[in-house]
């Protein structure tokens, strides 16, 4: 037990470092992955028939691929094409990419809730498509997506760690360098794994609360 | 200014409306009134194009309800729905405004200021920034006659306004449409406020089974009618009541 304190002392300051780069990662990537999620639904949805094959095929693809893969393809594929990105950008990318389609599935199940009646409302105001998807269906409907965009995330927060794999200094991968270098995987993963309980334990109780508040909308 | 002729429509194989002529005239109080499933709201619908009638004219102001002329349309006729189907994640006050700003493109203050006169009106300005979930039933439908005078409307469709509130709110509701039927807005009104309807309507039309059975003077449909199913309906409703 001696021996953990003092490895926690030694060993804390690099990984709360690898904790940042995870969390930057986790916002960057959520933020990627909302808004694509929003676009395979409109997409989806549109009346034009090529932008729904587009997102059904997108859907299908990234869902049917590891995530891993994905990651390996565009930080050592991409560049053989001309495309040389940064490994944080790549893993933003990737990650993001990969989880716009759950959240496209989140959203959709959140659009579906929201009350037809407030559909008709829009139209009888006279809001054409896009005003009434603006104004009324993706408030709406996001707000019902919220609990479930939440247990998302925490997810999201959890497989950062694959980043680790293409050279991102985030938590797993700055672990994994020590517990190389020291050999003392015990205390190592064990830190490691109580960070990513402390990171994720707040958002499990945001998402508890983005429940009970979406119960009121 | 609103017309009607030989207007039909379908749900899959039934037939809901069968040839429906209809005329209400500008600054008429019509009342529609009949059994549910008669075809009355489905009527009130295919006027502002939420649903599409199959066959036959609906022209309002002279412009035919049809996918070019429905900007225009729902410009001229708004709206008020039996659940008020107020905007739940705005205020009062943003609910007033959507329209004019959002999709008229009126200057957010004038708008502002407009919509504070109309929730004087209907006797709301005091709730104009609670969000609709903390308002009753009658409030809640009294900012939907608010939201829907925003509109400047020619005319305005009521689907069953006070269906969905409680007995002691259903007055307060149908005052405020009282005065806005003094002072001559044009109005079509699915209800079954027998009462209200002999009190403020011109005219009521007794739908039932698809067609309009019988339609007159408000004193004469409901005190003295021509069609039997016209008078074994009010006997049912009225008895109801009573």
């Amino acid at each position: 037990m001696i021996g953990f304190v003092n490895d926690a002392q030694a060993f804390l300051p690099v990984l709360l470092r690898g904790l940042l780069v995870t969390l930057e990662l986790t916002v960057c990537a959520l933020t990627l992955s909302l808004a694509l999620g929003v676009v395979w639904v409109v997409m989806g949805r549109a009346r034009f028939a090529p932008w729904r094959w587009v997102s059904r095929t997108v859907i299908t693809v990234v869902r049917g691929i590891p995530i891993i893969v994905q990651l390996f393809f565009i930080y050592f594929v991409l560049p053989d094409w001309g495309l040389d990105l940064p490994p944080f950008l790549a893993g933003v990318i990737g990650l993001g990419l990969a989880y716009s389609v759950y959240q496209a599935e989140n959203i959709r199940g959140g659009i579906g809730a929201v009350d037809k009646g407030l559909i008709e409302a829009g139209e009888a105001l006279g809001m054409n498509r896009m005003t009434l998807w603006r104004r009324v269906v993706l408030p709406l409907g996001l707000r019902h997506a919220l609990p479930s965009i939440g247990n998302t995330m925490v997810m999201l927060l959890k497989d950062t760690s694959i980043a680790s794999t293409i050279t991102i200094a985030e938590l797993t991968r700055e672990g994994q360098l020590l517990a190389i270098s020291t050999f003392k995987n015990g205390s190592v993963y064990a830190l490691i794994a109580l960070l990513y309980l402390a990171a994720s334990l707040p958002l499990s109780g945001l998402v508890r609360t983005l429940e009970r508040k979406g119960r009121l909308a | 200014m609103i017309t009607l002729r030989g207007v039909t429509k379908r749900f899959g194989d039934r037939t809901v409306l069968k040839g429906v002529d209809l005329d209400v005239a500008k600054g008429e109080v019509l009342c529609l009134i009949g059994g549910s499933g008669s075809g009355k709201s489905t009527m009130l619908r295919c006027i502002n194009g939420l649903e599409r009638h199959d066959e036959g004219e609906i022209t309002v102001g002279g412009v035919r309800v049809d996918a070019a002329g429905l900007p225009a349309i729902r410009r001229r006729v708004a709206m008020v729905f039996q659940r008020f189907n107020l905007f739940p994640h705005r205020t009062v006050l943003d609910n007033v405004i959507e329209a004019p700003v959002h999709v008229h493109h009126e200057p957010p203050d004038q708008a502002r200021a407009r919509a504070i006169d109309l929730l004087a009106r209907v006797d709301m300005a005091d709730h104009a920034h609670s969000l609709p979930s903390a308002l009753s039933g009658g409030q809640q439908q009294r900012v939907g006659i608010a939201r829907a005078l925003a509109l400047r409307p020619e005319a305005i469709l009521f689907d069953e306004p006070t269906s969905a509130l409680d007995p002691e709110r259903v007055g307060e509701v149908l005052r405020v449409m009282r005065e806005l039927a003094e002072e001559g807005m044009t109005m079509l009104i699915v209800t079954h406020e027998i009462g209200f309807a002999r009190e403020v309507a011109d005219r009521v039309a007794f739908v039932d089974q698809g067609v309009i059975a019988e339609q007159g003077a408000a004193r004469d449909v409901l005190t003295a009618p021509q069609a039997a199913r016209t008078a074994q309906f009010l006997a049912r409703v009225l008895h109801k009541d009573g």
